[in-house]
């Protein structure tokens, strides 16, 4: 039992010995009837840090509602675990047209929606047809992931990236798309494309989104999902804030090992902490890096994930003119100490970016050095700008922790410092992140800024082509520099570039490019996110998407 | 002498009493009728002062809390004579390392070791006193300021001017303290000390409004103020020299407390991130609510702040509440 | 007595009223947004300018404000965002207002059961030593920082001790039937007893961390409140009638002294009601303050909007009612 591993003094441990025993027995309740052996649980907790969204993937865009829908629900392509690649899901294989604009997928046969309904090209094609056709108030905000990826709706007609989909015979698929993209079919691993139950999509009203005051208000589907996947919604319980899923025992591919699986949405990060220790949950989501070596010394296990995320400082060359020129740029670079940044400041793992993208991706550079720590040459070039001593406002948001960087303050404490001893003035200003910060990044408010990214799926497009690829509107408003236009041009080639190698190839050149010529920005690092879990968790890998699926995993008791 | 449980001294009873409630503070009976001591103290030329002294001085509550008081104060005044190292110099950062070593040890030099960006932590705790108070007394000074305005306001004027006034507190009252402090520190477009410190002073002025308000409206009535009015003393003379002097009693009590609900309040707002971001000038608020994330493992760095701030807020509360009943002439018998 | 209420009841339309407007143009006036909150990373200058077009956020204030006035005229103000993203806002509150009373009618309930006996021993034995260490006793109560006191609790009971669970209000492994929402009270309905105790558990450490103030506030009222009615003239009347010390105490002592009890209790409540954001936040306890808090962080207007105006509404209700007790209590309130 639990508490044997912490001695207790002799005389409360009796007393705890019975409450304990009570809530033993209260907690397994429900027997062991589902699950496999006698040694493990039937049940497996996991901490949530929010509730989630809703259930239907479509529409969500929080990493704490595709925890929970990632188990319920599978797409066409799925990640192979532990890596950002893809590999075949409900779609077996899948080839594309010599020009890239149609691709052809073979569906896996046999298998079935919780509901009953089969999963075949008709299902494929009305879930695609669902996600396209959307009103005028999903499209502005819920359908978010469709809108990023396929650049438009069924009502955008021809600017849209989606154009159709034909059910050729009971299990092909047949996509059409209006340009060769890289994105294609990566994307298609996104949560939000999973495949759907369409009788289930129907009688809910799925695509019903309405504006409700300043929030939106989704149909009964979004309560209800139906999905193929190896667990199904039992219950959302909002008064005890738990989440329920249950096995689907008709599951197509191998059955989930564990009967149930739990979230237990838990705000506090110290409160997680001590509910993994006490043993009530199994383990929670990316724990404070502070705390792994403490876990790991209480026998928990800290697995992290590879760094599949980004770094930077944003420089507005609008807002400063000065930082139109590229010396003073690279003078900022090189006046990084970013090696001791990466060693005091990130988890272990963390690595000095030498790019806009970490090395998980296709067409990262691996020649590219990374800006060398150098005051004096940092000085120098600021001398030959003819920029010493100016003035630099730069921002950093409070109250927030992302994964690629824990501590925004001590992170930005440090480049300051940095930046102050090659004699550059700091404007320091700061801003709550939903509070004001992102607001003022999109704006163009702020001389340079602390921000980052995750990547969604494996492409380049993802990152680059995010940063820099609008040449009408990004943070690091390139529109007014003489590369932008250039850059923006090369991004979208190399995108359109069918063959796999030689689009990598295409874009090692861009981000040579970016880092050696064009220099938008700072990329400083890439830290890896990490998940824990007790010591009696077994069979959890850990997804550089985050991405992980509970149904190999088994909680001993 | 009104009867305590006369109905007309019952809305005061009531407003004392709402002070309470928002508050941790503040006390109900004593406060109301403590408008009493104003009588006493002009009627009879027994002072006030001295009387409840005489019997301070023999209280071990408060000598307790003046001790911690003053010792507090003395530390906060001479914080950078005393303190062993800059506190805002990362001396020990180099040996930080995220996972195996976030937290410093202690050793020779840094008693208490250091924090997460190696800066030692005990001259972090003498230096913070400074800030500390500087929140806690710059806090319940703007909140007394407001107070006293809408107060004297609505207790001195009466009528639809007291209506008005009472409404506007009400609506005050009626919003959560700490939400309304958290909203107004995210209003301000740089959090800053002083964000927090306006945070922390708008929650305490409703508390103050009513509480004079209390006080002003039994002076209205009393004695020397209907004799001012017969002698045709001006209102504002009336308000000023013998209505605002004499409510002030339970007032000044009050703030003693309130700069421990502030200093607390203080640690609040930055356990929910919503305290000063720039830590370079420690406040013991602070530190604590920045310990949060290492609080499992490395206790003693939330410990030392909660403990300074739990011992110095019972110092001025244990201060405070001896100094209420002192005050209060039916203890006096 | 009506007119009294009706009165009163006047005043609070009146005063949610001038709220509603307070709420609206100080939620307006907070920077960043519901748009940032919801994209993150993501907002993109074209996503950002969607997202405000689809929630109308792209509107001049003014038509803003009459929207929210004419919808919530109707009753709605609209899907939560943060908190329980698309349900209905007023929802979010129906199904955390229950969490919200369990806990504070538990603290209360320790609170008084605590407070009143303590402060009238200590009024009794007035500067006796007893009398001093329970002021000092309750006043530690009040100076320890309340989620640092929370994280002691959890770490001796729940982690070290296991003898209460960490956080939450059930354990997910119970399957509870939900009938009220108040846990307790659902497992005696269901006759899932199980699951009451559960709740219970989960019930304790929570809500001695947040009785720790009202403690401290009735013991101290309790015993101002029976040291002045000590000294009154009916108890030396009643003394010297040779009245035995039983009779004096429970009529005359208690009675008179418990007046300004109530009223604190009532006001306390109101506090409680609304004031739990913290230790909400630390136990996890899904409740009007843990709603505040998130909705507070993720720009929740809706939530936000109706979590404000309800909790006016309750403390003025519940002023209202402390009255109307006081009214019961005291016959010469009756007159007014």
């Amino acid at each position: 039992m639990k508490y044997t591993r912490k001695a207790a003094p002799a005389a409360v441990a009796a007393l705890a010995l019975t409450l304990t025993a009570c809530a033993q027995s209260d907690r397994e309740d429900g027997g062991d009837a589902g699950s496999g052996g006698g040694d493990v649980k039937d049940t497996i907790t996991f901490g949530a840090a929010g509730a989630p969204e809703l259930f239907d993937p479509y529409y969500a865009t929080d990493g704490e509602t595709f925890r929970v829908t990632r188990q319920m629900m599978e797409g066409l392509v799925g990640i192979k675990p532990g890596t950002a690649e893809i590999q075949p899901e409900l779609a077996e294989s899948w080839e594309p047209s010599a020009d890239g604009k149609t691709w052809t997928f073979k569906l896996r046969q046999g298998v079935k929606f919780w509901d009953g309904e089969p999963f075949n090209a008709e299902a494929v094609c009305y879930n695609f047809e669902r996600m396209s056709d959307q009103n005028e108030v999903a499209q502005g905000g819920p359908a978010g992931y469709w809108a990023d990826v396929m650049g438009g709706f069924k009502s955008d007609g021809a600017a849209a990236l989606y154009q159709g989909c034909e059910a050729t015979d009971e299990s092909t698929a047949v996509i059409k798309i209006s340009r060769s993209t890289s994105k294609f079919p990566t994307a298609l691993s996104l949560d939000s494309f999973s495949m759907q139950s369409p009788k289930a999509l129907k009688e809910g009203d799925a695509n019903n989104v309405t504006k409700q005051g300043d929030g939106f208000g989704y149909p009964a589907y979004a309560k209800n999902p139906v999905g193929t996947g190896p667990y199904k919604l039992d219950k959302y319980d909002e008064g005890n804030k738990t989440v329920t899923l249950v096995r689907n025992d008709d599951y197509w591919g191998e059955k989930a090992k564990t009967a149930k699986l739990v979230f237990k949405i838990i705000p506090d990060e110290s409160t997680r902490r001590q509910e993994l220790e006490a043993g009530s949950i199994d383990g929670y989501d990316l724990p404070n890096p502070a705390d792994w070596g403490g876990l790991e010394q209480a026998g928990n296990q800290v697995l992290i994930r590879p760094a599949f995320n980004i770094m930077y400082v944003g420089l507005n060359p609008k807002k400063n003119p000065k930082l139109k020129d590229l010396k003073v740029r690279q003078a900022l670079y090189y006046a990084l100490n970013r090696e001791q940044l990466v060693k005091t400041q990130l988890p272990e793992g963390a690595k000095v970016a030498t790019q806009f993208m970490p090395d998980t991706v296709s067409g990262f550079n691996k020649d590219l050095q990374p800006y060398a720590y150098d005051k004096a040459k940092a000085q120098q070039l600021l001398k030959e700008a003819g920029a010493e001593g100016m003035t630099l406002q730069f921002a950093y948001p409070s109250e927030v922790s992302r994964p690629y960087m824990p501590d925004p303050q001590k992170i930005y404490e440090a480049l300051r410092a940095d930046l102050e001893a090659v004699g550059i003035k700091v404007q320091v200003v700061t801003a709550p992140w939903n509070g004001g910060y992102l607001d003022t990044v999109d704006n163009g408010g702020y001389d340079a800024w602390l921000l980052g990214w995750t990547g969604d799926y494996d492409s380049p497009d993802n990152f680059i082509g995010t940063f820099f690829g609008n040449l009408k509107a990004n943070d690091f408003q390139t529109s007014v520099t003489s590369y932008g236009a250039q850059l923006s041009k090369d991004l979208e080639a190399a995108d359109a570039i069918v063959d796999e190698a030689e689009r990598a190839a295409a874009y090692e050149k861009v981000n040579q490019q970016i880092m050696e010529q064009d220099l938008p920005g700072l990329a400083i690092s890439h830290s890896p996110p990490a998940l824990v879990v007790s010591e009696k968790v077994k069979g959890l890998t850990p997804s550089p998407l985050t991405a992980e699926t509970f149904s190999s995993v088994t909680v001993e008791k | 002498m009104p009867n305590p449980l006369n109905p007309r001294g019952k809305k005061e009873r009531i407003d004392a009493l709402a002070a309470t409630s928002a508050d941790t503070s503040g006390g109900g009976v004593a406060v109301a009728t403590v408008d009493d001591a104003g009588h006493v103290e002009e009627s009879t030329g027994v002072s006030l002062v001295a009387s409840a002294w005489q019997r301070l001085r023999r209280n071990p509550v408060f000598l307790i809390g003046l001790t911690i008081t003053t010792l507090f104060v003395l530390l906060a005044i001479f914080a950078p004579l005393i303190a062993p190292h800059d506190p805002a110099d990362p001396i020990l950062l180099p040996e930080v390392r995220p996972q195996t070593n976030p937290i410093p040890p202690a050793r020779e030099g840094f008693p208490l070791g250091a924090d997460n960006a190696g800066r030692d932590i005990l001259s972090r705790l003498i230096v913070g006193s400074r800030q500390t108070l500087v929140v806690g007394v710059m806090a319940t000074l703007f909140g007394l300021l407001g107070g006293l305005t809408l107060g004297t306001l609505a207790g001195a004027f009466g009528g639809w001017v007291d209506s008005v006034v009472m409404r506007v507190v009400d609506v005050m009252l009626s919003i959560p303290s700490l939400l309304l402090a958290f909203s107004i520190a995210a209003i301000a477009a740089r959090a800053s000390q002083w964000t927090v410190i306006i945070a922390i002073a708008v929650v305490q002025v409703p508390i103050f409004a009513r509480l004079l308000r209390g006080s002003m409206l039994a002076q209205r009535a009393s004695d020397h103020v209907l004799a001012a009015r017969a002698l045709g003393v001006k209102e504002s003379a009336i308000v000023f020299r013998h209505m605002l002097p004499n409510s002030l009693g339970p007032v000044i009590v009050q703030s003693t407390l309130v700069v421990a609900t502030s200093i607390i309040d203080a640690a609040a707002l930055s356990f929910l991130g919503l305290g000063n971001p720039d830590d370079r000038q420690p406040e013991w608020g602070q530190m604590l609510g920045k310990a949060q994330p290492y609080i499992y493992d490395h206790p003693a760095l939330a410990v030392w702040p909660a403990l300074c701030i739990i011992v110095v807020a019972l110092g001025f509360t244990l201060m405070g509440e001896s100094l209420r009943e002192a005050l209060d002439p039916k203890s006096r018998r | 007595m009506i007119r009294f209420i009706v009165r009163r009841l006047l005043q609070m339309v009146g005063v949610v009223v001038i709220l509603s407007l307070l709420v609206f143009a100080w939620l307006k006036a907070l920077p960043g947004g519901t748009v940032s909150a919801l994209l993150g990373e993501r907002a993109t200058p074209e996503r950002r300018a969607a997202l405000e077009k689809a929630l109308g956020l792209d509107q001049p204030i003014y038509v803003q404000y009459w929207e929210f006035v004419k919808r919530a005229v109707r009753g709605e103000f609209g899907a939560s965002t943060g908190v329980q993203p698309g349900t209905d806002a007023f929802d979010v509150f129906l199904t955390r207002f229950p969490a919200t009373i369990e806990l504070a009618v538990c603290a209360l309930v320790l609170a008084i059961v605590l407070g009143i006996p303590l402060g009238y021993l200590a009024a009794r034995r007035r500067a006796s030593l007893f009398d001093n260490t329970s002021i000092v006793f309750s006043l530690i109560g009040i100076a320890v920082p309340v989620f640092f006191l929370a994280f002691l609790l959890k770490y001796w009971f729940a982690v070290k001790l296991q003898w209460l669970p960490v956080s939450g209000r059930q354990d997910p492994g119970i399957d509870a039937t939900r009938v009220t929402g108040f846990f307790v009270l659902d497992g005696l309905l269901t006759r899932e007893f199980d699951a009451s105790w559960d709740a219970l558990k989960h019930l304790i450490l929570p809500s001695l961390a947040l009785a720790t103030i009202p403690f401290a506030v009735i013991f101290r009222i309790t015993r101002a409140s029976v040291l002045e009615v000590l000294d009154e003239d009916y108890v030396r009347t009643a003394e010297s009638k040779g009245l035995t010390n039983r009779i004096i105490r429970g009529r005359h002592v208690l009675r008179n002294a418990l007046l300004p009890v109530v009223t604190t209790i009532g006001l306390q409540t109101g506090g409680l009601l609304v004031g739990a954001v913290l230790t909400e936040r630390v136990f996890s306890w899904g409740g009007l303050g843990d709603a505040l808090a998130i909705a507070f962080q993720r720009r929740d207007y809706a939530v936000l909007q109706v979590c404000i105006l309800m909790a006016a509404v309750t403390y003025v209700v519940i002023n209202l009612l402390v009255d109307i007790a006081y009214a019961v209590i005291d016959p010469r309130v009756r007159t007014r």
